[in-house]
């Protein structure tokens, strides 16, 4: 173990890492440097990459070229070292089904080292945050797919690893206990260095120090949430709460301003410069009742859209 | 020893499956008591010449049931979490076979204990047959991980067809010679038939460890090259 404790800057860094499956490119020669104890976010819309990258970091995946290392050793030359100090909650559920929850945290616990007592308190506190106290007992195949999800995020935390890998962690997870985890990460931070992809904008907003924006295998952005948006601060967004929208009349606005897009009861228009009377005329030229129209905040999702052309919930 | 965590684990799920379990240890005690009145008539199925057929037939079992399981681990995402464990490939072969070694013994003692219930004359040290079955029953599990390291779950059952027609034409029930000469040196290249005749040699002729040594030695290749393979097969699954 005592590599580990070198003092690396980084405690992620790839160098070129590119997968490809057959002619398909995944994963297009990214670079990455992670800090130590940074909260690191891949952002982007399915079939980006992020799993893909994800799994090379954790030894899963050989990449067809470029080289990753984590804490200064090499994923592929050194495999053992890297999994002693890493962690992973894979995107799908991933939990022995006919254990309980307590033998499931305790496989993951002490299969990487640590002893019954040990195992035993953080499995407590795990249950605990993640309100399975009182269904512990219980094989967990019976669990709702939630409680499952719950249970494989606190598998990949027991091990109270250096580097910490969460693949949308909190997908399928109902608002409190997503609350929860979000909790529980941010407690985390600074004390280990965690990777974690999302589709939620405001999970990567409120947690992530840096984030990455990833399309078709490629970085497309890398900075903190307000370099991001601040990366399009000249921009204005409008939002505008309206009736009577139809396809045709967003489509029209959209040869004018090419970033407009729908939301709930309404639309969204981004540009450099608005003009509020054209946009307000040429809806009510096509019959649309608008209740109200305000100046927007620039979110990452602003961000993401004028980057991706694409929402990122499709 | 980590890999004993997940071999916890695993026994746990081979005692699930008490379909496969109940059968790799009911089916053989049937099959004597069934066969043995044949013995009568026909010396092929005196218990001495059965006995060690009939463990075979029961070792098959293990390698159907140690394979069933690592095939759907392997199917499960719950395998690449382990996986980014500091675990290598010889601990999980490990984990995956070490369930199964206690069931192997209980199998063997069922066999010879009913065999001697039903009259088994033995001339030679029953010690050695115990052996060399031991090793076979290894030799199955090593199978069992050679096969669930390179097949899905839905393929296993054909692996275990296989083995199974491969241990009873293999010498199990029928003496090989009357197949003919090609067949029976076909299937003395695999270990099956010597560990048979190693047992049976020994039992009926009261051979010694030196006589039967080749056949001992070849059953205990086997199996070492059947964990090795299951080893390397695994390790090339560990990383896509
Ligand atoms: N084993 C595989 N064989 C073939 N193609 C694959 C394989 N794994 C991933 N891909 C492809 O690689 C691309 C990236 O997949 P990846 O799972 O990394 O995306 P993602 O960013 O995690 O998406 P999501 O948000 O949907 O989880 C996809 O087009 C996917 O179909
Ligand atoms: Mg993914």
């Amino acid at each position: 173990m005592s590599d580990a404790t070198k003092d690396y800057r980084f405690a992620i860094q790839t160098s070129n890492i590119s997968r490809k499956f057959g002619d398909f490119i995944a994963v297009d020669g990214i670079d990455l440097s992670i800090n130590r104890g940074e909260l690191f976010a891949l952002l982007g819309p399915n079939g980006a990459g992020k799993t893909t990258t994800i799994k090379m970091l954790c030894c899963l995946l050989r990449p067809s070229s470029g080289t990753a290392t984590i804490m200064g050793h090499d994923t592929q030359k050194d495999p053992i070292a890297v999994k002693q100090i890493i962690d992973l909650s894979p995107q799908e559920t991933a939990i022995a089904e006919h254990l309980n929850a307590w033998e499931n945290l305790s496989l993951m616990g002490r299969i990487h080292g640590f002893g019954k007592e040990e195992v035993k308190k953080r499995s407590e506190e795990l249950l605990e945050m993640m309100g399975l106290t009182n269904r512990a007992k219980e094989q967990v195949r019976k669990y709702s797919g939630g409680m499952k999800r719950r249970l494989s995020i606190a598998m990949a935390l027991v091990s109270d690893p250096q580097v910490l890998f969460l693949d949308e962690p909190t997908l399928g997870l109902d608002p409190q206990s997503r609350r929860g985890t979000w909790e529980h990460i941010a407690e985390l931070k600074g004390e280990k260095t965690i990777v974690l992809t999302t589709h939620y904008l405001e999970e990567a907003d409120n947690l992530a120090d840096r984030i990455a924006i990833i399309d078709k295998g490629k970085i497309i952005a890398l900075g903190t949430p307000d370099e991001l948006k601040d990366s399009i601060s000249d921009m204005q967004v409008m939002a505008i709460k309206a009736k009577n929208l139809t396809d045709d009349t967003v489509e029209g606005l959209r040869m004018i301003y090419p970033e407009t897009r729908e939301v709930v009861n309404g639309i969204e228009i981004k540009a450099k410069e608005l003009n509020f009377n054209e946009i307000v005329d040429y809806l009510r030229s096509k019959g649309v009742v608008i209740e109200s129209t305000s100046q927007k905040q620039i979110t990452l999702d602003d961000v993401f859209l004028h980057l991706t052309g694409k929402e990122l919930r499709e | 020893m980590r890999f004993m965590i997940l071999a916890q684990r695993n026994f746990k799920e081979m005692f699930l499956d008490y379909l496969s379990l109940g059968l790799a240890m009911g089916l053989p005690v049937v099959m004597l008591l069934i066969l043995s009145p044949i013995s009568r008539v026909e010396v092929m199925f005196s218990p001495a010449n059965l006995a060690p057929g009939i463990a075979l037939f029961a070792f098959v079992m293990l390698q159907f049931s140690s394979s069933m399981i690592l095939a759907k681990d392997r199917d499960s995402a719950l395998l690449s979490r382990l996986l980014t464990a500091p675990l290598k490939s010889k601990d999980f072969i490990s984990a995956y076979s070490l369930p199964y070694i206690p069931i192997a013994i209980i199998q063997m003692v069922l066999v010879f204990g009913i065999a001697a219930l039903l009259g088994l004359e033995t001339s030679g040290n029953l010690g050695i047959v115990f052996l060399v079955l031991f090793i076979m029953s290894m030799g199955y599990i090593g199978l069992g991980m050679v096969a669930g390291s390179l097949f899905t779950y839905k393929q296993v059952p054909y692996a275990y067809t296989t083995v199974l027609l491969l241990t009873i034409f293999g010498g199990a029930w029928f003496d090989l010679a009357v197949f003919g000469s090609g067949f029976q040196s076909v299937m003395n290249v695999l270990p099956f038939a010597h560990a048979l005749d190693a047992a049976r040699d020994v039992m009926v002729q009261g051979a010694g460890f030196s006589d039967i040594a080749v056949d001992f030695y070849w059953v205990l290749g086997y199996t070492i090259v059947f964990f090795a393979l299951g080893i390397f097969l695994f390790r090339r699954r560990m990383v896509e």
